[in-house]
């Protein structure tokens, strides 16, 4: 792993006729910021600039916890604000980390790239003069083709191979940078990948009553909440319009929740019409648009008949309480309520609301706050009525899953009684009106996205993944071969016939070369017997050091 | 089968033990030979930097006399024992694992305490392979066998969680491929950061220190074959670990709609990549020295241990599935 830095950082530039000041500075900074010390701390930075991140919460993650910490923390709070503590990921200090590093990151290896194709075309150096000063050497008898018969098992092995006369040189192990370099451009088209999602991506959210009535079709306005990208405009949303047919929910005796199933049907200009499942895990994929299953609940429906004797409906989810029951709390108003038909008045102090807490599994006994298991097998509906203004008309926005609040502190909502209402019971108010609690209908909490960037992110991630292993296991060596001149003269223990003299070169930190380099020299000698045994403490073959 | 596997739980921690205590033995009654052995780890230092394959076996001391003698034997024999010990508990760990399985009906990673069970449970697996190839760095098992004890005990005595099945939202295949995977890799980096620590003591040692951290380090292999095991085990980790995150973003774009949401853990995933990426940066680079290096590499294992323990305890997010409300 020694890394073979063939560009010195302190290169003296070639001198110039005029020396520039400022370019001098400029190819000074470049080069600090491309070498491999500011790209330490750069990375070491970047790990140290996302652990606020993780500590403090995250306006893109859960905004409530936000919130929350400002109240808590009303001195510190808008300080880390200003600093964009809450943003950690999208903040300036934060980018700025990333894109420092990815400008070095292309400094870095476009000049490795540029060498690297240069290497791979060009043919393996000759031999060094004095073959046992490499760290890998031996002496063996020369094979009866030489040079040649050498150059081809060298060959058979994939080692890329030049002879010069007597001389054989190869070399193997290109992988090692090719890898390392697609690393490293996957890096970048990673953060490319992000990018695109991040402009031309969108997403929303919304909770969905199961039946016709409650179906939504994908605009903006349908949403309670969405997010699109900078370059995205609510005209590029797809069109297609979604309706909750049926949702199914598993659990175990525990409570735990064990299978989820969500059915749909889509139609729309933009998707053909058809029906499709989804859940958690599996989302629903569109042609434009991925919807995924985030969360389930109950949506009680009551009935209303007013004083005069005209009924409404409502179907409005109630929000789970988070605990394994599915207690949930929830909001039915009936704004249009008591309005007389003959004349058209509406009477705003006589307004309806019911405010409840629906458990489906009510205990046998009081208090009814809390429901024993997620399934209906005792459902109850806990309501509270409330009669006059419910201030839905002041424009003022309010929560539609809560009452307002201000209204009740102003005396203008009165609370008119309390019941608990078990599946098709009626209530009778005090003027007479009454409340039916009919059954509920499941609704299901979705989120329709679209991110352009995900195919682009999986296939750089993929590349990098490969070019990771290449990078980490490739090993880049040479290992070289010369017919030693014969030496009648002496009486040698080869009986005269010629020697061959073979020298190895890890150029990356290997600690098997030895082995390999023996198993060559063996297999080169032609006694393939030893090839494949151990053959490192063979003698004639020195193991040196660099 | 739920009981069986607490069982074996106590027991693995108690032949881990009594590895420990083998080990230490072996350490305590190394001396001589420590002092014998001394030259020739000196010269593997050397050696080590260069081409030179694996760790030579250094030669044969000669026992200054025959005390001595029996009581490096009597070492060696502590330490067999300790190899056999530890075997041992590998082995109660693995049915340990095994019938936390079969009781549960699904892979045992579904909580914390069984995310460590098997964690610490490659990295002895791991180092038992370590050990068959390279017997001489048996001594570092002393530091190995305190980890496993530690960390397995701390599962069993704070980690705790009778068997529950898995809720939907891990019902997924994603859920075999990305934690086994995080497993693996957290098992490896458990043990890299072993020869990690040990090198940082035995480079101080060879280098004169004498002080407390270093004076451990007396019997423990030589600082270049420390330093390289410690490269390996993080090369050989490090892809695998880079692969379960990729395969967590897929899930996670599958189940939650977004590959990357800087939700806790997978913010401390990102910390823990980059921490490592730096170490094989920096060993990669001739400047920087290998103790610093190193120091990413502890450095790194301490993001794991945080994204393990800290993120489940402090932090609530979507990964809340550590058992422990
Ligand atoms: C986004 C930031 C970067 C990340 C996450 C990253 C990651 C990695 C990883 C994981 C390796 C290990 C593979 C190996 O050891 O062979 C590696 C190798 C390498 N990186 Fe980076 N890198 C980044 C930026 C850079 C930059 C800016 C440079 C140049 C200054 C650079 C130069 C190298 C070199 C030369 C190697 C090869 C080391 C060797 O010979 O093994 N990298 N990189």
């Amino acid at each position: 792993m020694t890394v073979v830095d063939d560009r010195p950082e302190t290169a003296a530039p070639a001198p110039r006729r005029r020396p520039n000041r400022l370019l001098a500075l400029l190819r000074n900074s470049w080069r600090q910021l491309t070498s491999m010390r500011t790209a330490l701390i750069l990375l070491f930075l970047l790990a140290v600039a996302a652990i606020p991140g993780s500590v403090l919460p995250q306006r893109g993650i859960s905004p409530e916890k936000v919130n929350e910490y400002f109240t808590d923390h009303p001195d510190l709070a808008p300080r880390l604000d200003r600093i964009g503590a809450f943003e950690v990921f999208g903040s300036v200090w934060f980018s700025a980390i990333y894109l420092l590093l990815f400008t070095s990151l292309i400094g870095c290896i476009t000049p490795r790239l540029r060498d690297h194709v240069r290497a791979l075309r060009s043919r393996p150096p000759a031999a060094p003069k004095r073959l046992e000063r490499l760290p890998q050497h031996a002496v063996l008898p020369a094979p009866a083709g030489g040079a040649a018969a050498v150059a081809e098992v060298l060959r058979r092995r994939r080692w890329r191979v030049e002879v010069r006369g007597d001389e054989v040189s190869a070399e193997k192990g290109y992988l090692k940078e090719t890898g390392n370099l697609l690393f490293h451009t996957s890096l970048i088209a990673v953060l490319i990948g992000v990018a695109l999602g991040s402009w031309y991506g969108w997403s929303g959210n919304r909770l969905l009553v199961a039946g016709a009535d409650n179906a939504f079709c994908n605009t903006r306005q349908q949403y309670a909440e969405t997010k699109l990208g900078p370059r995205v405009d609510s005209e590029d949303l797809p069109r297609f319009c979604l309706r909750l047919d049926d949702f199914e929910a598993r659990f175990l005796a525990s409570g735990q929740p064990e299978f989820f199933n969500a059915r749909v049907t889509v139609d729309g200009p933009d998707e053909p019409t058809r029906s499709g499942d989804f859940s958690v895990n599996s989302p629903l994929r569109l042609g434009g648009a991925s919807v995924y299953l985030l969360g389930h609940g109950y949506a009680p429906v009551i009935r209303y008949t007013d004083r005069f004797g005209r009924s409404q409906i409502s179907d409005d989810p109630f929000l789970t309480t988070g605990d394994m029951g599915l207690t949930s709390e929830g909001l039915a108003a009936f704004p249009d309520a008591n309005v007389d038909p003959r004349t058209g008045r509406r009477a705003p102090d006589e307004q309806m609301a019911f405010t409840g807490i629906y458990l489906p599994t009510a205990p046998q006994q009081a208090p009814f706050v809390r429901s024993e298991y997620p399934t209906e097998r005792n459902p109850a509906l806990n309501l509270v009525a409330y009669r006059g203004n419910l201030g839905l008309d002041a424009g003022i926005p309010g929560s539609v899953y809560q009452l307002d609040q201000r209204q009740v502190r102003a005396g203008k909502v009165k609370e008119v009684g309390t019941k608990l209402l078990r599946k098709g019971e009626t209530w009778t108010l005090d003027d007479g009106t009454k409340v039916e609690f009919l059954g509920t209908e499941r609704y299901v909490t979705l989120s329709v996205r679209h991110d352009p960037g995900s195919t682009m992110l999986l296939v750089s991630c993929g590349f990098l993944l490969v070019g990771l292993m290449g990078s980490l296991f490739g090993r880049r060596r040479r290992v070289f071969f010369r017919v030693m001149p014969a030496d009648p003269a002496e009486g040698s223990p080869t009986g005269g016939s010629s020697l061959m003299e073979a020298g190895g070169l890890p150029r990356t930190d290997y600690p098997g070369f030895a082995e390999e380099f023996a198993q060559l020299v063996a297999a080169v000698s032609g006694d393939r017997a030893d090839a494949s045994a151990d053959s490192s403490d063979r003698t004639g073959v020195r193991e040196g050091t660099e | 089968m739920s009981a069986l596997s607490d069982n074996l739980v106590t027991f693995a921690i108690l032949a881990y033990l009594v590895a420990m205590i083998c080990h230490a033995v072996e350490y305590a009654l190394g001396n001589t030979r420590a002092r014998a052995a001394a030259a020739p780890a000196r010269e593997l230092v050397g050696a080590g930097v260069g081409g030179g394959g694996g760790v030579p076996v250094s030669p044969a001391p000669v026992p200054p006399s025959a005390v001595a003698d029996r009581s490096a034997r009597r070492a060696r024999i502590g330490g067999l024992i300790a190899v056999g010990a530890t075997g041992l508990a590998a082995a109660l760990h693995l049915a340990a694992l095994v019938t936390r399985g079969i009781a549960a009906d699904r892979m045992p990673w579904g909580n914390m305490y069984e995310f460590v069970l098997t964690v610490t449970f490659i990295g002895v697996a791991a180092w038992l392979v370590v050990l068959w190839k390279r017997p001489s760095l048996r001594k570092l098992g002393l530091f190995l066998t305190l980890v496993m004890v530690l960390l397995v005990a701390t599962a069993e005595l704070v980690l705790y969680v009778p068997i529950v099945p898995l809720v939907p939202a891990l019902n997924s295949y994603w859920f075999v491929i990305h934690v086994s995977t995080i497993v693996f890799a957290s098992g490896i980096f458990l043990l890299g950061a072993v020869p990690a620590v040990g090198y940082l003591m035995r480079a101080g040692y060879e280098q004169g220190k004498r002080s407390f951290p270093y004076t451990l380090a007396k019997r423990l292999p030589g600082a270049a074959s420390l330093e390289r095991l410690t490269f390996a085990l993080h090369a050989f980790a490090f892809p695998i670990f880079t692969f379960a995150v990729i395969a967590g973003a897929i899930w996670a774009e599958a189940a939650w709609g977004r590959p990357w949401g800087w939700d806790p853990k997978e913010t401390w995933a990102f910390i823990s990549w980059v921490v490592y990426a730096g170490y094989l940066h920096a060993r990669a680079t001739p400047s920087v020295k290998r103790n610093v290096a190193t120091w990413l590499a502890v450095l790194g294992f301490l993001t794991m241990l945080m994204n393990l323990f800290g993120v489940n305890i402090f932090f609530t997010g979507l990964h809340s599935y550590g058992g422990l409300d």
